[in-house]
């Protein structure tokens, strides 16, 4: 196949194009992690979950009640339901921020994945390129600077409310965000530390790091970087939780306390969008998880996708391979996304104090104490 | 009353990281996540009725087919609820059931006022009148919730009869004796 004709288009054709393609692919994710939510948490419970919803039509074609057991179509009736379900507005709230919120809710959830790396190819040239939408150098820190803003919507979403459960709620989540952004912004240090080696071109990019965790065989470099860190891979899973606003953090929510916290005043699509940027934060935190800690789309530590694509004979067509190192890369996220509704499910939420004392006593130190040592260490190995 | 101290443990450093309970919490929601599930899907599969169940109350037939009600309406006087209304009728001498006293023609039980008490059960002489298994009624309006007599029928069904007193109390007649 031929694909040079789309590589002649101009360059602001081909960029909306394929961050539509990217967007197409999260949102639909974002809301199938919903289902899966609900599935996984029916199975922990001892519950079959939503297994009955099914089209009349879709009903005729054999085979799909296994589909309807897992509760793909109720995907779909949960869609229908909050698209075309009334959307109040109430008459307290501040109505222009009110309805901004989840908009900006939205923004920094889906455009944090531009600078995440999902894959990788072997160009023409020869060289291993990354599928990624924008591959700037300032890479990870463009995520924590794009994903941060996100506690903006939560604000806006608990002050406009004009009511004091959202505001609380939004009080807790800036405060919860502001804690555990240090340690997360520290623990990755140690990674970048190692990988800027002395006399390189300096870094921060996230396919830079996958391809440091991509030697071949018994060597150094083909150890992934949650094996050699493990309090760094430990500092950023915890502080993850917390960013994403995942139990055992669910502080924003909390709706024991709180009664929906900061969407308490929120119904309908206005709501739903809250959720699926909670998603797209889950997804996009755990895919830089993955490329940071698992290495990335390497299927096994010391086997690389490059050596994969080669025993499969795939090297040569940039598109199978491509597809591969996405298949592998979606699958380890997929794995984690099981992992935060497995902890979700499990463990009951923090105190406030609780989470503050986590954040500041314990985890921030423990960053600290882990940035000195890694410091240390590499400039003893790398000098 | 014995006093019992208890001292209580300053928790070690494993457990003030949480971790080894948060270990402990996820095997356990694992193991529930494979195991079988416990919700009994409704119209599918249906729950074992105990003996002795109190669902909708019902009339029924005897082996030989006769309907056993002779509308004395003593279940419609000891029902609490006031649930019950029967219009008695009388039977044709040329009815094969000739010897026995009355049948209804009409019996209407509603079943937004039956509260399941069984009284109705527990008064019957004739033994007619039985509260099965049938538990769950559903309609659209309120008239689909009064059971008549062939409603009631339908649900009762034919139930084994020890006695067949109004066929003895016929043979007796028969036989010279009036009781």
């Amino acid at each position: 196949m031929d694909f040079s004709f789309y590589f002649n288009f101009p360059l602001w054709v081909r960029l909306p194009l394929q961050g539509l393609a990217v967007i197409l692919v999260l949102f639909p994710l974002a809301a199938a992690c919903s289902m899966a939510e609900r599935k996984i948490s029916a199975w922990m419970q001892n519950r079959p979950g939503p297994n009955r919803t099914i089209a009349p039509i879709i009903a005729w074609i054999p085979g799909m009640g296994i589909l309807q057991r897992l509760g793909i179509f109720q995907l779909a009736a949960d869609g229908g339901k909050f698209t075309f379900k009334e959307d109040p507005v109430p008459g307290h709230v501040n109505k222009f921020y009110f309805i901004l919120a989840p908009i900006i809710a939205m923004i920094p959830a889906l455009t944090t994945v531009a600078v995440v790396p999902f894959g990788a190819y072997i160009s023409s040239a020869g060289q291993l390129t990354p599928v990624i939408l924008a591959d700037v150098d300032v890479g990870l820190l463009a995520v924590f600077a794009v994903s941060s803003l996100g506690v903006y919507s939560v604000i806006l979403a608990g002050w406009a409310s004009n009511s004091k459960y959202p505001f609380l709620g939004s009080v807790r989540a800036s405060a919860q965000l502001i804690s555990y952004e240090l340690s997360m912004t520290l623990s990755v240090l140690p990674v970048f530390l190692w990988i800027n080696t002395p006399g390189s071109h300096g870094t921060l990019n996230l396919f830079d790091v996958v391809a440091m965790q991509s030697g071949v065989g018994l060597r150094w470099d083909s150890v992934w970087f949650g094996f050699t860190m493990p309090v760094s891979a430990f500092i950023f899973l915890v502080a993850l939780f917390a960013e994403t606003n995942r139990q055992p953090f669910d502080m924003p929510e909390s709706e024991a306390d709180l009664v929906g916290g900061f969407h308490t005043e929120y119904g309908a699509f206005k709501w739903s969008l809250f959720f699926v940027a909670e998603y797209c934060h889950m997804i996009v935190g755990s895919g830089v998880f993955v490329l940071l800690f698992l290495g990335g789309w390497n299927p096994l530590p010391g086997l690389p996708l490059h050596l994969l694509a080669g025993w499969l004979h795939l090297a040569g067509t940039p598109l199978l391979m491509g597809a591969l190192g996405i298949a592998i890369f979606l699958g380890k996220v997929a794995a984690f996304i099981f992992f935060f509704m497995w902890v979700r499910w499990t463990l009951p939420r923090f105190r406030y104090d609780q989470v503050m004392n986590i954040g500041w006593k314990k985890l921030l130190p423990l960053a600290i104490a882990n940035l000195i040592f890694y410091a240390l260490a590499i400039a003893l190995i790398q000098k | 009353m014995a006093v019992i101290p208890v001292s209580r443990q300053p928790l070690t450093l494993l457990e003030r990281t949480y971790l080894p309970q948060i270990a402990g919490g996820l095997k356990t929601t694992l193991k529930h996540f494979f195991s079988p599930k416990d919700t009994m899907e409704y119209p599918e599969e249906r729950p074992a009725i105990p003996a002795g169940y109190r669902g909708v109350p019902t009339l029924v037939f005897d082996p030989h087919g006769r309907e056993k009600c002779v509308s004395c309406q003593l279940c419609e006087f000891v029902c609490p609820p006031k649930a019950i209304r029967i219009t008695p009728g009388a039977i044709t001498p040329d009815d094969p059931a000739a010897h026995v006293e009355k049948r209804p023609q009409e019996f209407e039980i509603d079943m937004l006022r039956c509260i399941y008490c069984g009284l109705c059960q527990e008064v019957c002489p004739e033994e007619a009148i039985f509260l099965q298994t049938q538990y769950s009624t559903t309609g659209h309006t309120r008239a689909d919730f009064v059971n008549n007599k062939q409603k009631l029928y339908e649900l009762g069904g034919t139930l084994p009869d020890a006695h067949f007193k109004w066929d003895k109390k016929k043979a007796a007649e028969e036989g010279g004796n009036a009781h």
